[in-house]
């Protein structure tokens, strides 16, 4: 046997011992684990899930073991992916520190940082927001505000960060702040982390148009920050914002798939999603859309969603033999990813009429008042993380190489 | 399927490109089309084409070809396509040597088979009876009678049918629809009437006539009335082939223009440097990066026998004629007014991409099937 027919056997035993029962049942809308210091578990083997799972490594399967991570090769992760596939395993951790923070910090920061940080993030001991945006910085993201003045051994941090996703129930934020208010805009920026356990941090939810409220605005009074908690070097912080922004970018693009029709490898008749929702709703004859306006944006949505899963796993092979992470490129993923979902969202609603428009009440089902805020959410699809224009620029831009 | 080149393909592709580019350059083309060429290629260029192997890549070993696979040729015509390059290389070695591998018999292939991989003979399949693809509404009779077939009707649109030694036909073959078969016939059977045209690409398409042409049965493809699969599969192979052929159109299309907003200069700056052309070439270049996973998939799906062929191919020739189409309508307006001249060369891209479109089916067409096979 191969190494990795060996490593597949290995995988496979120890997943059918140690993946509860529970935790192979479909995922549900509130079923995602987050971790972190006050989460409250939904059923014991949720808990249980984390806690192996955490303690192999294999949150972060392909994270250096140095500091907990499963230490995988990219055929070894590929590997995993799929056994878990296999017995519908749910992921045993979702958190912007596995996707976001934690390749940042391994590229950036120092090693007595990574030995305190990464470990807590593979675990899912502490549960991470980011602190980017602020009321007059969006997608001019480098004319933040925040800032930060030296003190000893501290920073104390004044100001006010938006879009803090679920900051009420975060326990560290990851923010850029201003420490050289002298400097040119991108150069007087540094990343700091910061414990949101003290007074002079308050958050308060935003309500949007879906009536729910996953953001917040949070508030720094006089924040203490230990020096300890700068990652990278003072006013260098854009480089790191850049790199993470990237890995934002390529969880949010694969995001747009939705787990619809086409993950890239194709599934044959009866396969696309949209159709089977629409045939609900709308006449078909012989199993045919009759509506054929509707039938040509179902399928050109499905062709969008093929194609593009084939762009990501091809990008995935392409990056098989180098290290490096995302590029620039990662903004083509995010602009197509996050278009593409609403576009989708606008099909359903097309096609389910006044059903996919309920708030409450009795004449609609769970599932059609699900799509209606569904579809208000992927609104913010093409505004976070950078706007659809903004990846344009980035594209048109690093990619391109278009004049300034 | 595998969504990167292996090493041998990526050489392949490499050899084309240094090919394309030293011995025909766009010049190349416009040498062809000034002269006035009635076979729209040039012999001594073809024959170093079948030198380097590429006539019989789809050839099996054993009639003297490399049977190097779909993926191996696509790559060849998406460089050549990027200079436009004219040849028989699609209608011969791909749709027709297709055809012959998959209904010949022995000693067919062993004749037509052999002269394609070596070179010599040049072949054309007269499929389309009308301005829009439709593969199997098949009016062309062709009646027994004794040991021959008396083929009459119309075909048009014959790729490369103004010059090739041998024509394939489409032929209705019994009054039950669906009842197709095909024959091989020589340029100068009596009764034919092979009228060349030029298409608006500089390509040669013949419409061909046929009146009471007499056939043997010995030129029957494959069963009588048993066609439609072989040619169902066959254009999918060609649908494949040639949207590699569109993808290097539509990405040099895309680097010339890219290159013209990098030069030109109004207001004192860079056009590339406005914001409004800017976006519209992220978008292009989002395109094309989808694009070419659809065509390597299509490509590959058949060489490792995907049971999903037909969906990705006609995903495939979708999505890149709609690109395109969409990159060169772009290249000429963000050229200006050079962009309608004919020193430029955005404009051959958008004449070529308008005629590969309607090759095998357009965007709706292959949009409809998909939904057809994915059932809705």
């Amino acid at each position: 046997m191969s190494n990795l027919e060996t490593f597949r056997q290995e995988t496979r035993e120890w997943l059918e011992e140690n993946c509860p029962p529970e935790m192979r049942k479909p995922m549900t809308a509130d079923g995602a684990c987050w971790g972190g210091r006050n989460f409250k578990f939904t059923h014991p083997d949720q808990k249980l899930w984390l806690e192996r799972m955490g303690e192999k490594g294999w949150t972060a399967p392909t994270w250096p073991s140095e500091y907990g991570g499963g230490g995988l090769n990219y055929d070894e992760n590929k590997i995993l992916a799929e056994e878990l596939f296999k017995i519908g395993a749910r992921p045993a951790l979702a958190s912007f520190g596995l996707w976001m923070l934690g390749p940042a910090l391994l590229e950036y920061a120092s090693h007595e940082q990574k030995m305190e940080h990464i470990p807590k993030i593979i675990k899912g001991e502490i549960r991470w927001c980011q602190g980017y945006s602020e009321p007059g910085a969006g997608s001019d993201l480098a004319s933040l505000k925040t800032k930060a003045v030296e003190d000893g051994d501290n920073f104390i941090v004044n100001g006010q960060k938006v879009w803090t996703s679920y900051a009420d129930e975060c326990d560290m934020i990851f923010t850029l702040v201003r420490t050289g208010p002298q400097e040119p805009k991108h150069n007087g920026i540094s990343f700091l982390l910061i414990d949101m356990d003290q007074p002079g941090v308050e958050t308060k939810p935003i309500k949007l148009i879906s009536g729910k409220s996953p953001f917040c605005e949070t508030f720094f009074t006089d924040a203490v920050v230990p020096k300890a908690n700068l990652v990278h070097e003072l006013n260098k912080g854009w480089d790191v914002a850049k790199n993470l922004l990237q890995h934002e970018r390529k969880m949010l693009a694969s995001m747009g798939l939705g787990g619809s029709a086409a993950s890239g490898k194709g599934k044959g008749k009866s396969g696309s999603g949209l159709a089977n929702l629409s045939k609900k709703y709308v006449e078909s004859s012989e199993g045919k859309i009759s509506d054929e306006g509707l039938r040509q944006k179902i399928a050109k949505s499905d062709m969008d969603a093929h194609a593009f899963g084939l762009t990501l796993r091809r990008a995935s092979e392409e990056a098989k033999n180098s290290n490096h992470g995302p590029s620039a490129a990662t903004s083509i993923f995010k602009f197509f990813g996050s278009e593409h979902n609403k576009r989708r969202y606008e099909i359903m609603l097309e096609a389910m009429g006044t059903q996919a428009l309920g708030w409450e009440g009795g004449e609609f089902g769970p599932e059609e008042l699900a799509v209606t805020r569904e579809w208000l959410r992927t609104k913010a699809n093409s505004i976070e993380g950078g706007t659809s224009e903004v990846q344009l620029n980035v594209i048109s831009k690093r990619v391109l190489d278009l004049p300034q | 399927m595998t969504l990167t080149l292996s090493e041998e393909q990526a050489f392949l592709k490499d050899t084309a490109k240094k090919f394309a580019q030293e011995k025909t350059p766009t010049t190349h083309f416009r040498e062809i089309r000034d002269n006035e060429n009635p076979e729209c290629f040039d012999r001594e260029i073809w024959q170093e084409m079948a030198a380097q192997g590429w006539s019989g890549i789809l050839v099996p070993e054993e009639y003297g070809g490399s049977n190097f696979g779909l993926a191996g040729i696509g790559v060849v015509l998406e460089e050549l396509g990027r200079t436009l390059t004219p040849s028989p290389l699609f209608a011969t070695s791909v749709v027709c040597a297709t055809i012959l591998n998959k209904a010949g018999n022995d000693s067919q292939k062993k004749e037509f088979l052999t002269k394609i991989a070596s070179g010599e003979v040049t072949m054309a399949f007269a499929l389309e009876e009308g301005p829009r693809h439709k593969p199997f509404s098949i009016n062309l009779e062709a009646k027994k009678d004794g040991k021959n077939f008396i083929l009459n009707g119309k075909k048009n649109f014959v790729i490369d049918g103004g010059f090739a030694d041998y024509i394939i036909v489409v032929a209705k073959t019994s009054e039950t629809e669906d009842h197709l078969s095909l024959f091989i016939l020589a340029k100068d059977v009596k009764g034919l009437n092979i009228i060349p045209t030029t298409m608006v690409d500089h390509k040669n398409a013949a419409n061909i006539e046929f009146k009471e042409v007499i056939i043997p049965e010995a030129n029957l493809l494959g069963a009588q009335n048993d066609a439609k699969e072989i040619i169902e599969e066959t254009l999918d192979i060609s649908r494949a082939a040639l949207s590699a052929e569109m993808l290097g159109g539509a990405l040099e299309a895309f680097d010339i223009t890219l290159n013209y907003l990098k030069e030109r200069e109004q207001f004192g700056e860079k056009i590339g440097s406005f914001q409004a052309l800017q976006h519209r070439a992220a978008l292009m270049f989002t395109d094309l990066e989808l694009c070419k996973s659809c065509v390597i998939e299509a490509l590959t799906a058949y060489d490792e026998g995907s049971n999903d062929l037909q969906r990705i191919v006609s995903l495939a020739k979708s999505k890149i004629g709609e690109t395109f189409f969409n990159v060169s309508n772009e290249g000429v307006q963000m050229h200006g007014g050079v962009g309608v001249t004919d020193e430029y060369d955005i404009g051959l891209y958008m004449k070529r991409a308008r005629v590969a479109e309607q090759t095998f089916g357009n965007s709706e067409y292959h949009r409809n099937r998909y939904a057809e096979l994915t059932g809705y």
